[in-house]
Formats: structure tokens, C-alpha cells, sequence
């Protein structure tokens, strides 16, 4: 048995807890969304897609900074949320899930736009010529062929939502079984030279993001091959 | 009124098309023409995967008009696409019912054992991976699968140019049972010759987005100066009926009103009514009927008319017998020195013959 405080695995519980609901959000936010990049021909569709990548490449203390602005009580989405009477964002769960999924959109979107591009328009003609209408061709045709997309989207948006730590800070801070969570507990046990504690966490997740990538290499290569 | 008319005006980038034509009810139409004269384009206005303005009837109902717009797939159209589209994460009989699951029962006018033995599907049925059927197989599938909805319209986009020459020899030796044993009529998009001999009753003729000619297709063969007389594979059809055998030879007589050819044929019965194909190039034509040749068919004929068909080549129609009509394909030198002209009274020795039964 791990020697970890009550402290810690309420920490672990809370990380996969966000990652969860992060992950399964994002699917509902990223499919549409990734639907429309692969097959608009609108000008604009270059510029949604920049900034739906533009996470991948800000420091996550830039994007917590801004979300902490917009989500604080003056902030119009923090406000938005007070007059329906929906609660506080910043340093709250419903905060940090809100900018975990921006955090992670491009991890979910990319995927799934990939492999609806490489899919192509021409399995779901062959379903409106064999009279499926519009939804009935997403759902019989396009997800069962786009499903190593949302497999890879699913794996990569958890994994990345679990490794958070600069938004989260930003955004939610430190409070114990509401925003602390396991990137920010290792941080604290740092602070306070209890490293057995930090190596336990720290070695946990490195262990998780290795067994990660490799069931999604795993799957690729089984992918390709039933190709 | 039935059959299919149909209007479709299109501009985008580099294309414009305006393209009109009727379908017969019965029968097959080939959508006929050089690549880029908008055949394909035509078949997606069919089923309105591609959006033209225009007008569109099919069988008395308006699919298309100002006003009307009917999508995809509330369209009673078999659509047969190039490759053969079949869904790879369905199983073949999961593939083949796709369709027919979507449409009301009450219309169901085609039923999955009849199909699995037009197509010749018994062993196919139960296979779990479609991509691990032959091409040629695959597109038979495809095949079955638009015939299942049911379709008033029945499209097909150069179903065989994927295929291998095997490939393509088994699905129109299908097509040409589906042509008789249906009642739906059939627009085909092609542009080998070959094809719209074998398997077309009427023509549509393509050029840069716009219809040029149109019509039964036994006629336009015969016009020396139609734009099929043009091909290398020009070639008229006659209707005949076995007349004769004989055995010793393994050859056949051809009777048709007013004449006969023999051709070497070793299955065919008296009586049976065939359509003979004869290429414009493999007839030659000489002014003194031959003494001693090797050829069999040699015709008394009167030139009709003449018409360029390339830099040196002519196409001369041919009058024989009781209003058959031959194309030759000879060089322009040859008809100079000949000083063929309408009117002529010549032989026409034909080197062979097909049969397209």
C-alpha cells in the first residue's frame, strides 16, 4: 500500500473525477465541431481551426489567466453564471471543467476531424442514395467508420486533462476535494519536502501517461492492420 | 407523363452545364461522352447530391423545380457508384439490407432472395469483410444493394471501370440479365463504346455540359457523321435471326430482312434472334463484286453518304438489302481513288462479325 494521506487519494479520485466529465463534455463540444471543420468550405474555417489548436501551443498560465478573468465574478461568464444562479466558476469544479475543456478541445477535435476527412464524403452518399437520412447516416455510417478517431480523441483528452496543471492553478487554486487535484498535490508535497509522498504521485502518473500512449499505439497498429 | 425528364443548369469554377434530356420508362439510357462533358455531374443532379438549378420528373412526380426540392435519400434512385462504396464495417448481407431496411415495407418491390440469384450471391451472403471480395464481386454487391430500395431510377456511374477485363465481361453478362428481367429504367454513365453496344436501347450524347444528340440508339450507330461514327469502335447493330447451320464448318447464318452473313458460331440454334455487330473498320469496300476472296460476307450495297471521321479517314454508309445500314471506315485516298458517291453501287466485304446476344 502506497503511503498516501486521505489528503492524496481524494486528489487521485478528483483528477479522474475532471478528467471524466471533461472528456465526456468535450465529445459532445468536439464531434460537431470537427464535423463542420472537415467538411465546410466556408473562408473563415481556417481561422476556427487556429484557434482551436491555439491551446496546444500557449502556456497553460496565459489561458488560465484569461479564463480566470472571464470566469471571475466581474468576468462575463462568471457573471452569466451568477444571474442564472448556476453558482461561482472561479475556484470551483464547474470552473475547472470549463477550462479543462478548453484546455484539451484540440486533443478531442483533431482526431475526430482527421478521421472524418479521411473518411471522406462518399460512404455517407452511399447512404443517402440507400435512403438514410441526414442523422441516421452519422450514426450508422460515419461514427462506425470514424471510431479510431474518437477512440484516440477519448484517450488523448483524458490523459492531457489528468497531466493539467497551469490552468488549474490559475483557475481553481488549491482547495482541497473541490480544485486540488493530483498535478497540484505533488506540487504541495514538493513545497513541504515530503518527497516520498511526491515520488509515489509523480511515478503513478508517469507510469499512466507510458501505459496511455501505449495502448494508443496499440491501437493504431491494430487499426492499420484491419485496414 | 412517365419516364424521366430532366434540366439541369450548373456554374462553378471552370464547368458550366446545361444539360436536358428524357429517359424512357423502359430501357437503359447511356449518358454518353468525353471525360469532363459532365456525365457524372448529371447522375449527382439525379439524386440531388449535387445541387443544379432546373427541373426534374420522374415518372409524372417533380423531384426538382423552382420550388421543389426533394433530398437524397426521400428519392426513389439506385445510384451505383464507380468503385463500389461498400461499407466496411458492415458485413455483405448487413451491406445489402442497408437500404432495404430504410424503406416502408409497403414498398418493398424487391426482395433479397431474388437479387442474391440475378447477381449471382449465394456464396457472397454470409461473408463478414467486403473488402475481401474480387472487384468484380464487390461491385455486384453494390448492385444488389441499390436494387433493394426499390427504385423507380436506376443509376449507374461507369459501374466496370475499376474492373479488370475479366471483371468487367462477368458484370455486364449480369447487367445485360438485370436489363431483361427489370422494369426499372436504367441511366448509365460510360464512355466505352463497347458498353453502350452492348447494354444501351437510347443515347445521350455529351459534350462539354450540353446535350448534342439524343435519341434511339440503333440510328445514331448508323450516322456516318454522329459523333460514335468518330470512334475507333464505330459500329452498326443488326437484328437478325438464325437461318442456317452449317455444321461441318461450325458457321451460322445470319438472316435479316433482305440478307444474310455467316460467322463462325458454335452454340447457336435456329431460330434465335441475336444482335450482329459490325465494326465500321472491319468492313472494306471494293467496286467489282470479288472473284476469289477469303472473306464470307460480301454484301451488294449503295453508298448513302459520306462523312470525315478523322484527318484520314472516312465513314461511308452503306445501304443493303431491305433498309439495313452498314458504316464503312476507309482511308480518304481509298474513297478518292474509288470516287465513291452517294448513290454507288458497291460490295461491302465484312471481315467479322460479333455477336451481342
Amino acid at each position: 500500500m502506497p503511503p498516501l494521506a486521505p489528503d492524496d487519494w481524494q486528489a487521485l479520485w478528483l483528477t479522474l473525477k475532471l478528467a471524466g466529465v471533461t472528456t465526456l463534455l468535450l465529445l459532445c463540444v468536439a464531434t460537431p465541431l470537427a464535423w463542420w471543420l472537415a467538411y465546410t468550405r466556408r473562408w473563415y474555417a481556417p481561422v476556427i481551426s487556429a484557434l482551436v489548436a491555439l491551446p496546444l501551443v500557449l502556456p497553460p498560465t496565459v489561458l488560465g489567466f484569461y479564463l480566470l478573468l472571464l470566469m471571475g465574478p466581474q468576468g462575463a461568464l462568471g457573471a452569466l453564471f451568477q444571474t442564472l444562479d448556476l453558482g461561482r466558476l472561479s475556484f470551483t469544479f464547474t470552473g475547472l471543467v470549463l477550462g479543462s475543456m478548453l484546455f484539451s478541445l484540440p486533443f478531442a477535435v483533431q482526431p475526430i476531424r482527421n478521421a472524418f476527412e479521411s473518411m471522406g464524403r462518399r460512404p455517407l452518399e452511399v447512404a443517402a442514395s440507400l435512403r438514410a437520412a441526414p442523422l441516421d447516416r452519422f450514426f450508422s455510417v460515419a461514427v462506425p467508420l470514424a471510431r479510431p478517431g474518437f477512440l484516440t480523441a477519448i484517450i488523448l483528452a483524458f490523459a492531457h486533462t489528468v497531466g493539467e496543471f497551469g490552468v488549474v492553478l490559475m483557475l481553481g487554486g488549491n482547495i482541497p476535494g473541490e480544485t486540488r487535484v493530483l498535478s497540484i498535490a505533488i506540487y504541495n508535497h514538493v513545497e513541504a519536502m515530503e518527497y516520498t509522498a511526491a515520488h509515489w504521485l509523480a511515478g503513478g502518473m508517469v507510469l499512466f501517461a507510458f501505459v496511455v500512449l501505449l495502448v494508443l499505439y496499440l491501437l493504431g497498429s491494430k487499426f492499420r492492420v484491419a485496414r | 407523363m412517365s419516364g424521366i425528364s430532366a434540366h439541369f443548369v450548373l456554374r462553378h469554377a471552370g464547368f458550366e452545364m446545361d444539360a436536358g434530356f428524357m429517359a424512357p420508362v423502359r430501357g437503359v439510357t447511356a449518358l454518353f461522352g468525353p471525360s469532363g462533358s459532365g456525365k457524372t455531374t448529371i447522375l449527382r443532379c439525379l439524386t440531388r447530391l449535387e445541387h443544379a438549378a432546373g427541373q426534374l420528373r420522374v415518372h409524372g412526380e417533380l423531384w426538382q423545380s423552382e420550388t421543389v426540392f426533394v433530398p437524397p435519400h426521400r428519392r426513389a434512385v439506385g445510384y451505383v457508384f464507380q468503385e463500389a462504396s461498400l461499407f466496411p464495417h458492415l458485413s455483405v448481407r448487413e451491406n445489402l439490407l442497408y437500404g432495404y431496411r430504410r424503406i416502408p415495407a409497403a414498398e418493398r418491390r424487391v426482395q433479397l432472395d431474388q437479387v442474391v440469384e440475378w447477381l449471382g450471391l449465394t456464396g457472397l451472403l454470409e461473408r463478414r469483410d467486403p473488402n475481401s471480395l474480387s472487384g468484380g464481386e464487390r461491385q455486384r454487391v453494390a448492385i444488389a444493394r441499390a436494387l433493394l430500395t426499390s427504385p423507380r431510377l436506376l443509376l449507374m456511374d461507369e459501374p466496370l471501370s475499376a474492373l479488370d477485363a475479366q471483371g468487367k465481361q462477368e458484370i455486364l453478362a449480369y447487367l445485360e440479365i438485370l436489363h431483361r428481367a427489370l422494369d426499372i429504367p436504367l441511366i448509365y454513365v460510360t464512355h466505352a463504346m463497347e458498353e453502350v453496344i452492348r447494354l444501351a436501347d437510347h443515347l445521350v450524347y455529351l459534350q462539354q455540359g450540353r446535350v448534342t444528340e439524343a435519341g434511339a440508339l440503333l440510328p445514331m450507330l448508323s450516322q456516318p457523321d454522329s459523333p460514335l461514327a468518330k470512334f475507333e469502335e464505330a459500329a452498326v447493330v443488326i437484328e437478325v435471326s438464325v437461318g442456317a447451320l452449317d455444321e461441318p464448318y461450325h458457321l451460322a447464318r445470319l438472316d435479316f430482312s433482305g440478307g444474310a452473313l455467316w460467322v463462325g458460331a458454335a452454340d447457336l440454334t435456329l431460330g434465335r434472334q441475336l444482335r450482329a455487330r459490325v465494326q465500321a473498320r472491319d468492313v472494306s469496300i471494293t467496286l467489282q463484286p470479288p472473284q476469289a476472296s477469303s472473306i464470307n460476307n460480301i454484301l451488294p450495297a449503295t453508298v448513302t453518304s459520306l462523312a470525315e471521321a478523322g484527318p484520314a479517314q472516312m465513314n461511308v454508309q452503306l445501304l443493303t438489302g431491305a433498309n439495313v445500314v452498314l458504316l464503312a471506315r476507309i482511308t480518304r485516298r481509298s474513297c478518292d481513288a474509288l470516287g465513291l458517291m452517294p448513290g454507288m453501287v458497291v460490295y461491302a466485304q465484312i471481315k467479322t462479325v460479333a455477336l451481342a446476344v
